[in-house]
């Protein structure tokens, strides 16, 4: 008796993980595009070219914990002494599961004193941040940071 | 009718680092929305922020919708004379907003 609740039990977790997933076909589709960590590449391979990205110098800030996705300080900051030859030029922010994988890119310049930025950003769902750092030599420089969104910036809202 | 929250000191020692801070009120609609009838709100967003100062750009930023709305910047810069920082908001369907802000410098 029991065996045979154990079985049918299978048989019906088994039915309903299918049904999902045919379910999820549909939904997915209706979406509209996420951005994929393929379009996050892309995005940045815009910003940067063949130049190699190296990781430091760079300092993210966002909480790692949001309730509210509508609306997240950030704060972006490069390690860098800001002289007339040796200077931030730009600061670029990605993400990974927007609908776009940019987020915003700000321009700087030596006269700026000091390499920071902050704003406040969407998001979307859970997901990886990425800011990368121009700096006046040419070379470019990363620091990524993961966000986890208990309410996304919704997408679908119907208003 | 938007209006613009501009935070710079009055007045600063030379060669001082200051802050700036800027508030734009903006919806910043992303054009993912969608109406009860499932029309694709169109997107109305902020493009693009400049910050001049004396008439040179100090700083820029090419803005996107994962901006959350009333776009609010901060950023920084050296204190090097006295003069006028120029703010300019330029965006969707023909949006474009200007503030501006005096320093005196010591």
């Amino acid at each position: 008796m029991r065996e045979e609740d154990t079985t049918s039990r299978r048989q019906f977790l088994g039915l309903a993980g299918g049904a999902a997933m045919l379910g999820a076909v549909p939904v997915v589709t209706l979406r509209p595009a996420e951005a994929t960590p393929a379009m996050l590449a892309t995005a940045i391979r815009n910003v940067v070219g063949a130049a190699v990205v190296r990781t430091g110098r760079v300092k993210l800030d966002v909480p790692p914990l949001v309730e509210n996705g509508n609306t997240v300080p950030m704060t972006v900051s490069v390690s860098s002494p800001m002289t007339s030859d040796d200077y931030v030029k730009s600061i670029h922010v990605f993400n990974e599961k927007n609908p776009q994988p940019n987020i915003g890119n700000f321009y700087l310049g030596h006269h700026a004193g000091r390499a920071q930025i902050s704003t406040r950003i969407r998001l979307a769902d859970s997901q990886k941040i990425v800011a990368i750092a121009h700096l006046s030599d040419g070379s470019f420089w990363s620091v990524s940071a993961d966000v986890v969104v208990t309410l996304a910036a919704c997408t679908d809202e119907v208003i | 009718m938007a209006s613009a929250l501009i935070n710079v000191p009055k007045t600063a020692k030379r060669g001082e680092i200051i802050e700036i801070k800027t508030l734009m009120s903006h919806i910043m609609e992303t054009g993912y929305r969608r109406t009860a009838e499932g029309e694709i709100v169109s997107r109305d967003i902020i493009t693009s922020f400049t910050c001049r100062f004396n008439g040179a750009e100090i700083f820029r930023a090419d803005l996107f919708p994962a901006i959350a709305a009333n776009p609010f910047i901060t950023f920084f810069t050296v204190a090097a004379e006295s003069g006028k920082f120029e703010f300019e908001w330029i965006g969707d369907k023909g949006f474009a907003e200007t503030a501006s802000a005096s320093i005196s410098v010591e």
